[in-house]
């Protein structure tokens, strides 16, 4: 079983190659080039120095949403294209959840912070015992207050990871009441590698979907929906 | 020719999610086009980060439908084309990575293809006989360039406008008068009820530049004219008011055409882009190149709106050519006429 994960939903790129055994490769970048100019050549780099073609794989994963709008569709076209020319399937998993993974063996309670913009944060709880991931609160997107108040009423330690931390830093260390620390930045981002030992899971659970069906969960409408929608709610007042 | 050439084409630069397979550039085996116009009517226009959502949705199944209706398999297929430019961005993206993505697994060429030289070569699908070089108005909702196309890839602009697209001022006024997005369609229906000599719209021409356009100037008259009616309790007859400014627009865009068919001794003038569609613009054209014993093509409207088909056509030549993209093509918004990738 080989799995093709492609993480494109922010900053970082990253795709890596897994088997139930090992992780094959990954190589994973973080600086401000677009995805269309750097996820394909970096899978293509990735396939050929390790020796497997494409066409080997059995799946492909890719980090399923939210994020970037434009970064999560750029990982979702290339997957779909890649999922309709080898007739293979699409394993999403929500990209909150694989940030999450990255810290997969620890005792605290796992906040990742993504930055949302608009004082929002794409985020969760979550927990682990043994390689099974716990959910506590599931991805989504909340304001920063909403999900330290959470937190806080959990009275258990945490560790925060994702590219929110340094934007919601001072925040927290003003508002925090149990005992907390930060991921160091190798385990911070979002790396196709945890991505793909989730996928692993996610495949042997039969949470996959084909290529055609595939699409990203923003975990938010777009802006002209929303102004729609808060337009109607107001002449319904 | 020894062998058929085989292209897949992808096009999703606004609000059409479209795929085809187009046999040596002329012959279109498939033409699948998924429309999200409803959707967007909602809003008056198109809003990018719906029309992104939709092409994800839909680009697979598009592309599949255009592979089985053409009865080929990815294999048979001898490239992938794909519009990079100009479009939306958000939009452009999604079928530029799905056709980086297929052309890897497939491994098969990926020829990158400029939305407006597609919309030119749709004229070579039901035209079988028109070859360059020739001059083609390209009018749509996003574009109005005068171009010259010397040869097979070979585009040069010879006029442009310098502010509205003539689809815009169409949207524009159509929305002013009432009729509501899209209004070019709308507008040319109700011009058949009116009188275009009606009022008269000024018909801009640029200082220097003769072949080049302006549109907003027409569309302000419209709107001052309108303005006007109502400050003196005027009832407006739309549908004259949709024949004068329809005319006005009309004519200065023949006008400019014949123009650079003298300048540049062309005898063969076609059509392209959404506008090409609309009656009065097709048949004043008509006439004019009769008139001058000029050759006018143009495609059927179907084939004006976006479609892949004609990226399949722009895209055989362009492959013929050898041209082709790396795995790190990247979406062109404000790609220019001729540009390299």
């Amino acid at each position: 079983m080989k799995i093709l994960v492609l993480e494109s939903s922010g900053l970082v790129a990253s795709v890596a190659v897994v088997t139930e055994e090992k992780l094959i490769g990954e190589y994973t970048t973080n600086f401000k080039k677009t995805h269309s100019q750097t996820l394909l050549p970096m899978m293509d780099t990735l396939l050929k120095m390790i020796g497997i073609p494409v066409q080997e794989m059995d799946a492909i994963a890719v980090s399923g949403g939210p994020g970037s709008f434009t970064g999560l569709r750029i990982g979702s076209a290339t997957a779909k294209g890649l999922g309709l020319a080898l007739s293979i399937p699409i394993i999403s998993v929500p990209t909150v959840d694989a940030i999450a993974y990255n810290l997969c063996g620890t005792d605290a309670v796992v906040c990742p912070l993504m930055d949302a913009r608009r004082n929002q944060t794409y985020t969760g709880l979550y927990t682990f015992d043994g390689d099974q991931m716990k959910c506590i609160s599931g991805q989504k997107a909340v304001m920063l207050g909403e999900i330290i108040d959470e937190i806080n009423q959990l009275g258990r330690k945490v560790i925060f990871l994702g590219d929110g931390v340094p934007v919601f830093k001072p925040y927290i260390e003003e508002h925090i009441q149990v005992p907390h620390s930060y991921a160091p930045i190798h385990l911070s981002q979002q790396r196709a590698g945890a991505l793909g030992a989730l996928a692993l899971q996610y495949y042997h659970e039969g949470k996959y979907e084909s290529a055609a069906e595939h699409q990203p969960d923003y975990l938010r409408l777009s802006q002209a929906e929303r102004e729609l929608a808060a337009k109607k709610g107001q002449e319904k007042a | 020719m020894d062998k058929d050439v085989l292209i897949l084409a992808i096009e999703s630069s606004c609000d059409e999610t479209a795929a085809a397979v187009v046999k040596n550039g002329r012959d279109v085996l498939s033409n699948i086009i998924y429309s999200q116009i409803e959707l967007h009517k909602l809003y008056g226009g198109v809003v990018p980060e719906i029309a992104s959502r939709k092409h994800i949705e839909k680009i697979n199944p598009v592309i599949t439908a255009a592979l089985d209706e053409a009865n080929v398999t990815l294999e048979d297929i001898d490239a992938i084309a794909v519009t990079y430019g100009p479009g939306l961005v958000g939009a452009l993206l999604v079928g530029v990575a799905e056709a980086k993505a297929i052309s890897y697994a497939a491994n098969k060429p990926l020829v990158p293809v400029h939305h407006i030289e597609g919309h030119i070569s749709a004229n070579y699908i039901e035209n079988k006989d028109l070859e360059p070089p020739f001059l083609c108005m390209v009018v749509s909702g996003g574009h109005t360039h005068l171009v010259l196309v010397k040869d097979y890839g070979q585009y040069e602009i010879v006029g442009r406008t310098h502010d509205d697209a003539a689809g815009e001022a169409f949207d524009k006024v159509a929305r002013a008068i009432g009729l509501g997005y899209p209004g070019g369609p709308k507008v040319d229906k109700l011009a058949k009820e009116g009188n275009s000599d009606a009022i008269t719209f000024p018909k801009a021409h640029i200082q220097g530049a003769p072949l080049d356009f302006s549109f907003s100037g027409v569309k302000s008259a419209v709107l001052n004219y309108l303005n006007e009616c109502h400050m003196k309790n005027i009832e407006v007859n739309r549908a004259d008011v949709a024949a004068s400014f329809q005319k006005a627009i009309v004519d200065v865009i023949v006008e400019h055409t014949m123009k650079a068919a003298k300048e540049y001794h062309i005898k063969k003038v076609a059509l392209a882009g959404g506008v090409a569609s609309n009656s009065a613009l097709r048949g004043a054209m008509e006439e004019a190149c009769s008139r001058r014993n000029i050759q006018f093509y143009r495609p059927s409207p179907l084939l004006c709106t976006d479609n892949a088909a004609m990226i399949g056509a722009a895209g055989y030549y362009d492959y013929m050519n050898g041209k082709r993209a790396g795995l790190d093509l990247n979406a062109v918004p404000n790609l220019k006429i001729g540009e390299k990738a």
